[in-house]
């Protein structure tokens, strides 16, 4: 029991020298946890938290819906055939390693300011991680779990529906875990820049109309926290038992 | 018989798991002399890793003591060497690197020389550079034996070493262990589950029930090497093995 | 593993350099049908980027943000590698000190930015820092799982030769975990090269980040747009690669068995 509570009694530590710090020093501008608290307890208020904490999530569920949707079928694909593979990976290599952000000119050209460039930037924050999980797990795929299927006499739609996709899900389901967390800080950061609303923005915001660091930081915060909850939601889909084939000892 | 080298003395061993506890080891007790070849046999989980473990200082048990040179044994040490399955072999290492790992207290002259000698004794001269992922399991296997005595220890615990090679293979490396016995004769514990394997080997084979295990019996291997496998002595002591256990003749 | 058979030699230049011949005309032809005046057609970067390369900005861009990166990334690995092997060898530390850095781990460095900012001011030293951050957690992550991960057969062995907990750590634990840690290391540069990108485009006023986005703002220059980021995307590509070649070094390569 007491050693539960050991990483309770860490966080605790800190934020009082946290609060310490700051009170002996003022840093101008930077908050104390308890102005931080203060400041979540405002936003509430105004009922701001909520909206904002909703628009951020709509836009990460679309962006990251759309690359599921469209970067697994195809990376299964690609995974699959040795030629397709090779034909495509180097434009995989080259445009994987172009942060989202990168693309914010070309999202704001075609897409306007507003929610359709969010949802877009962390569709492509989510689409290369996504795809390559996919390649990576049909590529992994034993062959004797495909041998067995074609002797049995399973035709090709019914070795893809009863081997191949049973046997990527749990290689998929980490891959999309750890893409939903990408897809969580492409969109506060996308906030921050190219739209309107939502948590990146209120913090922005907070900070330029009126340099309101502890609303900031309660941004930060709240980012944080929901962040893990999300990556926590994932890892319990991982608990499945159905999908839990493959974790022999977690 | 030769002087003791270990004892083990009312070994008890009960594993607790999620508040359960099995008994492993029940009321161990047996002498090794010094330069003996003792196999412990038995089925397959029925602790004679786990005794092997503890003899090495492994494992600790839940009662009872086991004792080299008259000490009693508190912790794994260089004077008696545990070979795994293989896969105790480090892939980051060359074959020459495996071999002088424990050997870091010499100079490197002598490292060196005590390293080309145990490749020529275990035959894997022309291998020095190569990675163990190169190597196939018999020479894995080989390796982790030449490991093993190239810190010069008093005892080998060899826990079914050639479990995971083809037979062939086993029956290779049985000639070859016991070749490297009979040229630096160390004290050795042998644990394997095949009866055939124990009574070439073994001077005496200490059969081991299911589990809690005890021994069951020990019987005596009065043949001299080379033995011949198909003597009708030969025969006779692993039927009366095969007898003890339990087991049926034909198939 | 499919049922075509083996491809031939010649089909590995083929099959690429077919789907990117392809890609360009696509790109080439849709910007002609749209009648775009404003998106680039291939020509448009290419030319793009023969302008970057003459200006000698491109050069000087390129410099700030691989220094940055080299900066973040250094420290990270010079603290997170240390903390890691730590908190992986000791598992009741990692217990206590792994529920903040899951808390702390999703908040993007961006949002950090403003914290940064107080503290570090405008400048390199708050995109460095940010760098910093988004290495720090994969390195830290990986390192910890490297080090518990390491097989016990090799703890055993190690410490049945003899091996105090000194020498156990650095000449059995730390080579045992290497492959791991050398594959968090890449993911984190990879991060990290992202996280400049977009630090550059906030916090400071050089690199290849702010190339980006200042094209755009100071004259809608498209083509210098998209040719700044192909720049990124290929310096990125070249540290990967550079990074998956250290992986096919003979002591570390064993625990590679199938990369992609």
């Amino acid at each position: 029991m007491i050693v539960r509570l050991r990483p309770i009694v860490l966080i605790a530590v800190l934020l009082v020298a946290w609060q310490v710090a700051v009170t002996w020093h003022p840093i101008h501008l930077l908050p104390t946890p308890w102005a931080v608290v203060g400041g979540i307890g405002d936003l509430l208020q105004h009922g701001l938290l909520l909206k904002y904490v909703v628009a951020s999530l709509f836009r990460v569920t679309w962006g990251f819906v759309l690359g599921v949707v469209l970067a697994v079928p195809l990376g299964l694909v690609i995974g699959w055939n040795r030629r397709a593979e090779m034909a495509f990976n180097p434009l995989i290599q080259i445009l994987r390693p172009i942060s989202p952000l990168a693309w914010i000119p070309i999202a704001i050209l075609w897409f306007g300011v507003g929610d359709l460039s969010a949802i877009f930037l962390i569709f492509l924050g989510c689409f290369f991680p996504l795809l390559l999980t996919a390649m990576n797990a049909v590529r992994g795929i034993p062959a004797v779990y495909l041998n067995a299927g074609r002797n049995f006499g399973l035709r090709p739609a019914a070795l893809v529906s009863r081997v191949l996709f049973p046997a990527v899900i749990p290689q998929l389901i980490v891959g999309m875990r750890i893409t939903l967390g990408v897809a969580w800080l492409v969109v506060v950061a996308a906030e921050m820049i190219a739209v309107n609303s939502g948590l990146g923005f209120l913090i922005v915001d907070a900070r330029n109309a009126g340099n309101r660091y502890d609303l900031v930081v309660a941004g930060m915060v709240i980012i944080g926290v929901i962040g893990l909850l999300l990556d926590l939601g994932m890892r319990s889909l991982e608990q499945v038992k159905s999908l839990r084939w493959s974790y022999s000892e977690d | 018989m030769a002087k003791v080298k270990l004892q083990v003395e009312h070994l008890h061993t009960v594993f607790t798991r999620d508040g359960k506890s099995t008994p492993v080891l029940e009321d161990i007790s047996l002498e090794v002399g010094e330069g003996e070849f003792v196999c412990l046999l038995g089925p397959s989980g029925c602790g004679k890793s786990t005794l092997l473990s503890t003899m090495a200082g492994f494992l600790s048990p839940t009662s009872g003591e086991v004792k080299i040179d008259g000490e009693v044994v508190s912790g794994p040490d260089p004077r008696r060497i545990f070979v795994f399955q293989e896969r105790g072999v480090f892939p980051w290492l060359t074959v020459e690197g495996n071999i002088a790992f424990g050997l870091f207290h010499l100079t490197r002259p002598e490292r060196e020389q005590r390293v080309a000698h145990y490749i020529k004794m275990v035959g894997l001269e022309g291998f020095e550079k190569a990675y163990p992922p190169a190597l196939s399991g018999g020479m894995k296997q080989r390796l982790e034996v030449a490991r093993a005595l190239a810190v010069n220890p008093d005892m080998l615990f060899l826990d079914e070493p050639f479990g995971a090679l083809d037979s062939i293979t086993r029956l290779i490396m049985r000639g070859e262990l016991l070749r490297i016995w009979e040229a630096e004769r160390k004290t050795i514990i042998f644990v394997t589950h095949d009866i055939d394997e124990a009574v070439q080997l073994a001077d005496r084979v200490v059969v081991m029930s299911a589990r809690p295990a005890t021994i069951q019996q020990i019987v005596d291997i009065d043949i001299p090497h080379p033995r011949d496998i198909s003597s009708s002595r030969y025969l006779e002591l692993r039927d009366g093995i095969f007898r003890q256990i339990g087991l049926a003749h034909r198939i | 593993m499919n049922s075509l058979a083996e491809p031939k030699k010649w089909e590995r230049f083929f099959w690429p350099v077919l789907a990117s011949a392809l890609f360009l005309a696509l790109w080439h032809y849709s910007v002609v049908w749209t009648a775009t005046r404003i998106f680039p057609s291939p020509h448009d970067v290419e030319k793009g980027i023969a302008e970057l390369i003459h200006k000698k900005v491109l050069w000087r861009d390129i410099i700030d943000s691989l220094r940055r990166v080299a900066i973040g990334f250094g420290a990270a690995a010079a603290i997170g590698i240390p903390l890691g092997l730590t908190l992986g060898w000791y598992p009741a530390a990692n217990q206590v000190v792994n529920p903040v850095l899951q808390i702390l781990r999703p908040i993007s460095p961006i949002a950090w930015i403003p914290v940064a900012i107080i503290l570090l001011g405008v400048g390199d030293h708050a995109a460095t820092s940010l760098i910093f951050l988004g290495a720090f957690f994969p390195i830290v992550v990986a390192c910890v799982d490297g080090v518990s991960n390491v097989p016990s057969v090799f703890r055993l062995a190690g410490r049945n030769f003899g091996l105090g907990p000194t020498r156990l750590l650095t000449q059995v634990v730390f080579p045992a975990a290497l492959p791991k840690i050398i594959v968090g290391l890449r993911i984190a540069l990879g991060i990290a090269w992202l996280v400049v990108v977009a630090a550059e485009m906030v916090a400071v006023d050089s690199g290849l980040g702010y190339l980006v986005i200042d094209s755009r703002n100071a004259g809608k220059r498209y083509d210098l747009v998209v040719a700044a980021m192909l720049i990124i995307g290929l310096i990125g590509l070249v540290l990967d690669t550079a990074f998956r070649r250290l992986e096919t070094i003979k002591s570390v390569r064993w625990g590679f068995r199938d990369e992609s």
